[in-house]
């Protein structure tokens, strides 16, 4: 059983060193995210600041789809959700969901160009946005600015360069 | 399937926090981890801050010092007068037969430099439940009142601003003792005074001051002046704005006030006011 096992184990340690590696990086990038999302930005900047939590897990579940998925969303979601003081569930909710459009369309989201995936990026910052208006609705009816929709273009444009970071730690 | 769990618990999650007080231990407990990162974003600027206090010449402190040193005798003379007003006060209430509020305990609280929503007007303190920090406790500074105690956390409490949209103050005219309420306009310079009639008797630069009804804000602190206001001589209703009189975007000490609210009719914690229709 033994003599069975080891050889077996052996060939896994690799696999595992990389994806323990993996795994801290995936970690430290989300926490650095949840770091700029509350950064001190003068007031006009402010109003820019996309949601990079959000943008690094779609960066992450189409890198590595089989390691990033709907708990680290969910999970990270709660964690913002005390975070920024959102109702609990809120962005665990808008994040599962984004990130299972991610999961579903990764195969074909990594065949695409940079500007497609920006585009597909756009789509699910609205859709993220969107949610969070109705939530906002929901809790009391309240005015909301164009301003309010600022983040979702800043992230699309953000997005190639996010991307090309992204891929540099990953390959460190 | 996976999602479908997510999905669940989110929305369970929702309910529960919606309908009840029972996720604040898992918001506390969480709270430390992300409180944490609070800090970490804090730092910077704080040590920003010391290393050019440390670098400021001789001479700007000298010159600092000199204008405290005043403004502390002129504040002190004022509050001498103060003093023998109070006791007037009291002989006077005395006299009526009127109970005479006691003064109010504080705590200084130094703001965290971080940038929560940003169209939602919340700040975030460094003060928590491990201070004795409540919700709906006011908060003030030098120039007047900030705002509420919205959520207190562990390690820091969130403060909803009186320019927050979500937020109302009740307010007198210190003036003539006209009572209205005073809406958070959405922008850090401007309150609202919607539930004005239209031959009520507010002139342009009266101040506004708290007015103790709704048995959060103690009475008698400044919260705002009024703006200029074009006068109507037809029945449209004048729309009226004040300024308030804290710097709401620029201090970075705030007090949190324990007021003794004994001689006010006690508000149940689970009662309703206008000023936090949020929670």
């Amino acid at each position: 059983m033994h003599s069975c096992h080891s050889p077996h184990h052996l060939a896994k340690h690799p696999q595992i060193m990389n994806n323990s590696y993996n795994a801290m990086r995936v970690f430290i990038t989300l926490v650095f995210a949840m770091c700029l999302r509350i950064f001190p930005l003068p007031n006009t900047l402010a109003a820019l600041n996309p949601d990079w939590v959000l943008i690094v897990l779609i960066y992450w579940s189409l890198a590595i789809p089989e390691r990033v998925g709907i708990a680290h969303a969910w999970l990270f979601g709660i964690l913002v959700d005390v975070l920024m003081g959102r109702h609990f569930g809120q962005n665990a909710l808008i994040y599962s969901l984004v990130i299972y459009a991610c999961l579903m369309w990764h195969r074909q989201l990594r065949q695409f160009p940079v500007v497609q995936q920006s585009a597909f990026v756009f789509l699910c910052l609205l859709f993220a946005q969107l949610l969070l208006f109705w939530f906002k609705n929901v809790h009391a009816t309240m005015q909301i600015s164009g301003i309010f929709w600022l983040p979702i273009l800043s992230g699309t444009v953000l997005w190639p360069f996010i991307y090309q970071l992204m891929r540099s730690i990953r390959r460190l | 399937m996976r999602l479908l769990i997510a999905i669940i618990a989110s929305i369970a999650l929702l309910i529960t926090e919606y309908r009840s007080e029972r996720l604040l231990p898992l918001r506390a407990t969480l709270s430390v981890l992300t409180d944490s990162l609070k800090y970490a974003v804090d730092l910077p600027v704080t040590l920003f801050d010391k290393i050019s206090s440390e670098l400021s010449s001789y001479e700007a402190l000298k010159k600092e010092n000199t204008s405290l040193r005043q403004e502390q005798l002129i504040n002190r003379t004022q509050l001498l007068k103060f003093d023998a007003l109070e006791k007037e006060n009291i002989r006077l209430r005395a006299l009526l037969e009127n109970s005479f509020k006691l003064g109010e305990q504080v705590l200084i609280a130094e703001l965290l430099s971080i940038n929560m929503v940003p169209d939602e007007h919340i700040m975030v303190v460094n003060k928590g439940t491990r201070f004795g920090v409540h919700p709906q406790q006011p908060v003030l500074d030098a120039n007047g009142v900030v705002g509420q105690v919205f959520r207190a956390l562990p390690f820091s409490a969130e403060i909803m601003l009186i320019t927050d949209p979500n937020h109302a103050i009740p307010v007198q005219v210190n003036r003539n003792g006209l009572l209205t309420i005073a809406v958070g306009s959405g922008m850090s310079n401007q309150l609202n005074l919607p539930y004005l009639p239209t031959n009520a008797d507010i002139r342009p630069g009266d101040l506004l001051i708290t007015s103790g009804l709704g048995g959060i804000f103690p009475a008698g602190y400044p919260v705002g002046v009024v703006d200029d206001f074009a006068e109507t001589t037809n029945k449209s209703i004048p729309h009226i704005t004040a300024t308030p009189k804290s710097l709401l975007d620029r201090k970075r000490e705030l007090l949190i006030v324990w007021s003794s609210n004994a001689l006010m009719p006690l508000t149940s914690p689970l009662s309703k006011t206008p000023a936090d229709n949020e929670q």
